[in-house]
């Protein structure tokens, strides 16, 4: 039986008649009453019996910067793989607020009610323009439909150039995304993901690759964005993250070994046992 | 590129009708058809490219598309044989009366309305993608996987086609022709007309896919052939855009079918081979894809040069056919169009 379910695992007939559900559109249901956007609870993942994610408890606050650390194959990504919704758990239960259960939606469904991802390599569309990244991210009506005859108001223009000043992008606009230099795909990524007007932002490792003065305006950048919407930053960088976090949690084989501020991560045992007891052991 | 479509369009049938026969400029009939014919190759290249240049579904399986919609013509041209036929029943084609069948087969009804069946002939190829489609994209079957049970469906068409029961004339398919929309299909006139009708619909597609293409809705397309993991995280269905483009391209390569059969005068289930949806991608390769009129000229080039060859030497075309495919992938990546273009811009530079 359960060779039989593997046969179909990555099949997503599930979804096959998905287009006839009710429309869950959208972000007039969400439900921020008790100050709490994201609801993980009990999420487990296995790959192969290998359990990527064990019983992932994880809640993100409103207006919130979360990081989030931990060794490889710690769950990071598989973490951010379902909530996005490119991974569907065994067990467990996500919610964007009190109401907008993420397990039975598709990965577009998610990003509309409002949760943007940026991916550890940055992807960009290469073959056009700056503006029109930003142009084809614009939050607005998706369908084929509305993109035939689609025709950019003076509204959405003047949001394009606001999201290009904050992203430090302006000069660049007419610019081919290909073309943009690794951190400045970066900032555009985030770009996209901030015109999409989304509550909460995925971040996975911002900093890899950039220079010091790059990760110094990605850290500025980041921590502005806060506060209006909740970001979770994966990043491996130490420095970074104690420049940007107020809260840390750590995770550990696919649960949370520890969460608060950097510095009482740094002295829970807990921590200290598993990072420092594994470097003595292996040195 | 227009201009040279629409001044075709012109001269093919001037010269071939009022020009003399024994006049140096005089085109013969033959070449109407020929370049007809290519015409025909040229809108089906428009839909391939449609699908694979822009949305990057790499359809092995557009000649079903071409040869369903050819299917729709030969289905009218047949019921206007009429009573003409060797066996001179009045509503049986040959081949059924051939079979002792005694009545029509209930699909075979209202094919005597040209509307109808032109309706049809691009209908049920779109039809036929949007199933499959909707089932293939939904699934997220991409790549090669895609490309592979498109060619076996090809394939299983044609199987099917072959057989008598279908009702489709089986080994022979539909011919013997005798006129379309009460004109003789023989004649020079009609076949000038046909050609001139051939051209303004290439036309009329071609600034059709261009406007498409232009429009929002291709540059999503595009980024989908991109980066279609980021469009998803962006919002878009993806498959939805995916069977969209994928219905619009068998619609055309339907018309362009419908359109062939008056030329060639046959339709058969040969149609259906996989070697033809092949020899589609490779004139789209060939001539540059991700650009309309790199298919359209691919088509026409790479056909010129097979009727050529296939006269002085048959047997050596599918190695040269296969040879230039080759070349083109090593040096030509982004086809003839792109090298000229490359051209271009490096006398510039030079300039």
């Amino acid at each position: 039986m359960s060779r039989f379910s593997k046969m179909f695992e990555g099949w997503r007939g599930e979804r096959q008649w998905s287009a006839f559900s009710p429309e869950i559109n959208s972000r007039e249901f969400i439900d921020l009453s008790h100050g709490t956007l994201l609801y993980l609870e009990n999420i487990t993942v296995s790959f192969d019996g290998f359990k990527a994610l064990d019983k992932l408890d994880l809640y993100i606050d409103k207006g919130e910067l979360r990081c989030i650390i931990g060794a490889n194959g710690a769950g990071k990504t598989t973490m951010m793989d379902v909530v996005t919704g490119k991974l569907r758990p065994d067990s467990g239960t996500a919610f964007l607020g009190q109401t907008v259960n993420l397990l039975n939606m598709s990965e577009s469904e998610i990003s509309e009610v409002g949760i943007g991802r940026k991916f550890q390599k940055p992807t960009v569309l290469e073959n056009f323009s700056v503006f029109d990244n930003l142009e084809l991210s614009l939050h607005a009506d998706r369908s084929v439909k509305a993109a035939l005859f689609a025709r950019l108001t003076g509204e959405q223009r003047d949001r394009i150039e606001e999201v290009l000043e904050i992203i430090g992008l302006k000069t660049e606009r007419e610019r081919i995304a290909g073309n943009l230099s690794h951190g400045q795909k970066q900032w555009l990524e985030i770009g996209i993901l901030l015109i999409q007007d989304p509550y909460l932002l995925l971040v996975d490792e911002p900093v890899a690759g950039m220079t010091v003065q790059e990760t110094e305006r990605t850290a500025e950048l980041l921590t502005s964005l806060a506060g209006e919407r909740s970001v979770v930053v994966v990043e491996h960088d130490m420095e970074f993250v104690r420049s940007i976090a107020n809260i840390v949690t750590v995770l550990h084989q696919g649960s949370v070994l520890a969460e608060g501020t950097m510095n009482e991560i740094q002295e829970d045992p807990k921590v200290k046992e598993v990072y420092l007891g594994s470097t003595e052991s292996s040195s | 590129m227009i201009a040279v479509l629409l001044a075709s369009c012109l001269i093919f049938p001037v010269f071939n009708l009022f020009v003399p026969e024994s006049s140096v400029f005089h085109i013969s009939t033959y070449l109407v058809t020929l370049f007809g014919k290519y015409l025909c190759f040229a809108l089906l290249a428009l839909a391939l490219d449609l699908a694979w240049g822009y949305c990057g579904i790499l359809s092995l399986g557009h000649g079903a598309f071409f040869a369903l919609g050819g299917y729709g013509m030969g289905m009218y041209l047949m019921r206007q044989i009429g009573d003409r036929g060797v066996y001179g029943d009045p509503l049986l084609p040959d081949f059924m009366v051939f079979l002792n069948w005694t009545e029509l087969p209930w699909y075979w009804n209202g094919f005597n309305n040209f509307g109808f069946a032109m309706l049809m002939a691009a209908f049920v190829p779109g039809l036929l993608a949007f199933v499959f489609g909707w089932l293939a994209f939904r699934s997220r079957v991409t790549g090669v996987y895609l490309s592979i049970i498109l060619q076996a469906l090809t394939y299983a068409l044609m199987l099917a086609f072959f057989r008598n029961e279908m009702g489709f004339g089986g080994n022979n398919g539909l011919t013997d022709f005798k006129d379309i929309v009460g004109f003789n299909l023989q004649s020079d006139v009609t076949r000038a007309v046909l050609f001139v009708i051939t051209g303004l619909i290439l036309i009329f597609v071609y600034l059709f896919c261009r406007h498409i293409v232009k429009s929002k809705f291709g540059r999503v397309v595009v980024s989908i052939r991109d980066a279609e993991s980021r469009m998803r995280f962006i919002g878009y269905k993806v498959e939805n855009y995916k069977t969209s483009v994928f219905v619009l391209s068998a619609l055309i390569a339907g018309i362009a079918g419908a359109l062939y059969v008056p030329f060639v005068g046959i339709i058969n289930p040969g149609e259906f081979a996989p070697l033809n949806s092949i020899e589609i991608v490779i004139w789209v390769a060939i001539g540059g894809r991700s650009t309309l009129y790199g298919a359209v000229l691919g088509a026409i080039l790479v056909n010129y040069a097979k009727t050529r060859f296939t006269a002085v030497l048959p047997e050596v075309w599918l190695f040269a056919l296969g040879g230039l495919f080759i070349f083109v992938t090593l040096f030509l990546p982004k086809g003839l169009v792109g090298f000229f273009s490359d051209v271009k811009e490096k006398m510039r530079k030079k300039a």
